[in-house]
């Protein structure tokens, strides 16, 4: 194979995926553009830095002299403009940063991968420009909200996701009163069905943050030196606050790529082998946007794992084995405060017509674990978990292979997860099973690794 | 470099409140009065100087405790740790750091500093004197200097093993291990040891093991034993066996946490009074390289050392290929007895972390670690795909593991240095990581976890 020079734009996990598996599988030369960090760091990991859990350092995954040694070029800069008929990169030169690695005015390339991430979505409310509101997606959003949450009274979380959750566990960190304001009824409901909302926002009360639900803001409001003072909601309530994150969601980060003659519409269209409309151009993770999304999945997948098995999947179409993106089985997981969330394949929030669910809730409030099915079939099709582990693969096998309720529940032992010791929810979860259907089920007793290889290699 | 001069490393919002202040004013106190005994002053009777010491520091412990966890909901309590001054390497830990070392420095070195025999007809004083009354309540003499260190030492293990018992309050894997190691240090390591002498019985602690124990095979100890009955027979027979056959079984069974993260004495502490520091062992690829070749000659010397030792008890000849074997086993003595597990592994718990003996010196840990890593059945099962590289892990893993390494590729972790503390498994935010004892080898249903594309060689 002809070597090539492959130039990433993005050193986020999509990029940094594509940039290690093509040193795994080939000689190309390849070179990782950033204009946020030196070194790839997780971005997942922003709120401990603040929490004082982990330095900056620590969230680096791979030491400094990885790069080097794995011989994956870095560059700090902006790309201001790419001249895709001459596949060339032009850097801003007026981006000026202290860094190891930084960029020359101009860079040649043969194949140009773009995965430039995300951006805070930003609404169009009044105040919005006030000093101290911000959303939270990279280092210099953290090093704004270190600045402006510094000796205030009280912070404002607008926005019931992910990020809203984070910050507002990362001030309460810091003993600082927090107003979190969400648009639904539940903290995450438009993802998560209402049981599980519903025990997710009381553990974010018991945290003592100060949730409003059913809460959409009008207005950001601030003082004469233009500081933010509060938020006023649309019911015309006021509600006091030095420092507002806004995380009503993220957008692709695509801006300096409007009218380059790269398709775009929200994000960077792409076909399933991550190709824009430009030879030899691709775009993977957040900044992607697929013409035509796999059904049931979205067009923007902008979760840590679909950037990671999109870098791979590339790397392997650029080293000579073409391969479309197959995501597998779709899982996430989460953290709200001290319960941990994860699901395995379909959990809408409203249970639709050709699925039923079985729900079981610990009596404390802080576990649960539902198993939806098809109505007619009776196969497994999805698992969502609160405060309660699964294994992965024992998940996606039986949901893969359509298996039968029944017979994933008296086998549920062997996706067990949770710590040696640790109570045993499934068993609860059965035991309910069978109340419900008035049958009695022989379970498998042991959980564990054995129980779980087992499970896994039976056909 | 604009990436280490972030701002966020100084935010300080994390304060103690004037009940914490009070309980770190009392351990001052007592470490003050400990000087004040050590340079001669004796202000009050050694009765009152021993609950003094004991008293301040119990209730120092306790006060604090209260305070910082009395409102924290159950979940990792890990805010502001690198912001703390004496947990993140700061003037309060130096600080520690020197105290520790010129105590442990005089104990060896100058235990007649701390009034071991400075009495009149060689009676004890200062410091020493103060455990008097309860050396003779025990077993009817005066305190020794190693009286006095080991009731300090069980003391600080069943304090601090509270305090860590509450902050894991919602974990049972870390209640039951906490109990154990508490457990094994007052039963094993300090009382029956310490009665065993009153009873003119040889000093034995039954899980001490060769040669972490380095001394068990010294021809006073033997000879000791020997002379003992039945008793002595028993623990000779024993203390063999430990090494040859229980220990290995152990360790194919459940992997050397079954000895150095629930039994050992050095565990008691690290895991107790040393666990607010396991965050600052080095995870450098450097620092395992090190680790590798320093633990294993310290195993080697030791095995030569005792050999010699042997060979002189059963010869009679102290000479062996030229060398004086006295010499040699002082020699260890010295350096590996004293300097390396005491001064360094102690005294630089506030620098290096809670493990520094345990990972770089401990022979018994570098025999247990080979069999670990060769043919037990424990190992830390990684779940799927879904680590988020956050860091948490392999920032709180005491032996320096970089755990996302292979959390993040999907690979479970078989490392000779675990001790299976269990802290990787709390603190990942997303569930990823179980320990397990599985089929005794590291079979898994997949080698790697696949988002690797089946079946394709690189080129």
């Amino acid at each position: 194979m002809a070597e090539k020079n492959i130039a990433i734009i993005g050193n986020g996990i999509s990029g940094i995926t594509a940039a290690r598996f093509i040193r795994k599988f080939s000689n190309h030369s390849v070179t990782v553009i950033s204009k946020e960090s030196d070194h790839f760091y997780s971005r997942t990991a922003l709120m401990y830095i603040y929490m004082g859990h982990m330095k900056y350092e620590h969230t680096k995954p791979y030491e400094d002299f990885f790069w080097d040694k794995n011989r994956i070029n870095l560059l700090r800069g902006t790309v201001k403009e790419i001249d895709f008929a001459n596949r060339q990169l032009h850097f801003d030169t007026s981006f000026k940063v202290d860094s190891l690695y930084p960029a020359p005015p101009s860079l040649n390339y043969d194949v140009l991968i773009l995965a430039t991430g995300s951006k805070p979505r930003r609404p169009e409310w009044p105040g919005m420009d006030s000093k101290g509101v911000t959303g939270l997606y990279d280092l210099m959003d953290l090093e704004y909200m270190e600045q402006h949450s510094k000796g205030i009274e009280r912070g404002i979380v607008v926005g019931g996701g992910l990020i809203g959750i984070e910050m507002a566990e990362m001030m309460a960190s810091r003993d600082i009163p927090v107003s979190f304001l969400v648009r639904e009824s539940h903290f995450y409901n438009n993802v998560l069905p209402d049981e599980e909302a519903k025990m997710a926002s009381d553990e974010i009360r018991a945290h003592g943050i100060d949730l409003r639900t059913n809460t959409e803001v009008a207005e950001i409001l601030a003082d004469e030196s233009g500081h933010v003072t509060g938020v006023k909601t649309t019911k015309g309530e006021l509600i006091n606050g030095q420092f507002a994150g806004v995380t009503i969601g993220v957008e692709p980060n695509i801006d300096f790529l409007k009218n380059s003659g790269l398709e775009l519409n929200k994000g960077i269209l792409i076909n399933r082998h991550f190709e824009t409309n430009v030879e030899g151009v691709y775009a993977i993770g957040d900044c992607a946007e697929f013409r035509n999304p796999i059904p049931g999945r979205k067009s923007i997948e902008q979760l840590w794992y679909t950037g990671r098995i999109m870098g791979e999947t590339l790397a392997h179409t650029i080293c000579g084995n073409r391969h479309s993106y197959q995501p597998g089985i779709f899982f996430n997981s989460a953290k709200f405060f001290g319960i941990e969330y994860q699901v395995y394949g379909e959990i809408p929030c409203e249970i639709s017509g050709d699925a039923e669910t079985i729900f079981w809730k610990s009596k404390d409030n802080k576990q649960s674990i539902r198993i939806n099915y098809d109505s007619n079939r009776g196969f497994v099709r999805g698992f969502n978990l609160l405060g309660v582990r699964f294994r992965q693969e024992v998940c996606e096998k039986w949901i893969e292979e359509k298996t039968d309720i029944q017979e994933v529940v008296s086998n549920l032992s062997a996706a067990a997860f949770d710590q040696e010791f640790a109570t045993r929810p499934e068993r609860a979860f059965i035991e309910q099973f069978e109340r419900q259907r008035g049958i009695k089920i022989k379970p498998i007793g042991s959980r564990g690794w054995k129980t779980a290889l087992k499970s896994l290699l039976k056909t | 470099m604009s990436e280490r001069s972030m701002s966020i490393a100084n935010p300080s919002p994390f304060s103690t409140d004037a009940y914490q202040k009070g309980a770190l004013a009392l351990s001052a106190l007592a470490v003050v009065y400990m000087f004040l005994l050590i340079s001669g002053t004796e202000l009050l009777s050694p009765v009152l100087s021993f609950w003094l010491l004991t008293g301040f520091f119990t209730i120092s412990a306790l006060v604090y405790t209260w305070r910082a966890y009395r409102k924290k909901p159950a979940g990792i309590k890990n805010d502001g740790i690198w912001y703390s001054s004496l947990l993140a390497r700061g003037a309060l830990a130096w600080m520690a750091g020197l105290i520790f070392t010129v105590f442990y420095v005089l104990l060896y070195w100058y235990p007649s500093t701390l009034g071991l025999g400075m009495g009149e007809n060689g009676s004890n004083t200062g410091l020493i004197a103060a455990f008097d009354p309860m050396s003779y309540w025990i077993k009817g003499e005066a305190a020794s200097e190693w009286f006095m260190y080991g009731f300090f030492y069980s003391l600080a293990i069943l304090v601090m093993g509270v305090k860590f018992f509450v902050k894991y309050w919602h974990s049972p894997y870390q209640k039951w291990r906490t109990a154990s190691v508490v457990f094994f240090q007052l039963a094993f390591a300090f009382t029956i040891p310490e009665i065993l002498m009153g009873l003119n019985m040889p000093y034995n602690d039954f899980f001490n093991m060769w040669p972490l124990n380095y001394y068990f095979f010294f021809d006073w100890n033997l000879q000791q034993m020997l002379d003992s009955g039945t008793l002595g027979i028993f623990m000779l027979v024993w203390g063999i066996a430990l090494v040859l056959v229980i220990s290995p079984i152990l360790t194919w069974l459940y992997g050397k946490r079954w000895y150095c993260s629930w039994v050992c004495g050095c565990a008691g502490l690290a895991e107790t009074a040393g666990d607010p520091f396991r965050h600052l062992s080095d995870k450098s690829l450097k620092a395992w390289k090190i680790e590798r070749w320093m633990i294993h000659s310290v195993l080697v010397f030791a095995v030569v050392m005792t050999a010699m030792v042997l060979y002189s008890f059963f010869s009679g000849s102290n000479t062996v290929l030229f060398m004086d074997s006295h010499n040699v086993r002082a020699w260890y003595g010295f350096l590996i007895g004293a300097t390396f597990s005491g001064v360094i592994g102690v005294g630089f718990y506030p620098i290096m972390g809670n493990r520094v003996w345990c990972r770089f010196g401990c022979p018994a840990a570098a025999i247990l670690g080979v069999q670990q890593r060769w043919f037990s059945k424990y190992r830390i099962t990684t779940n799927g795909s879904q680590c988020i590289s956050c860091g948490n892990c392999s920032t709180y893993c005491e032996m320096g593991i970089d755990v996302r390494w292979y959390a993040q590729r999907g690979q479970d972790i078989i490392r000779a240095s675990c001790v299976g503390c269990g802290i990787c498994e709390e603190v990942c935010p997303r569930g990823v990581l179980r320990l397990e004892n599985g089929p005794a080898t590291d079979q898994r249903a997949v080698e790697q976890r696949v988002i690797t594309i089946d079946g394709f060689q690189p080129e």
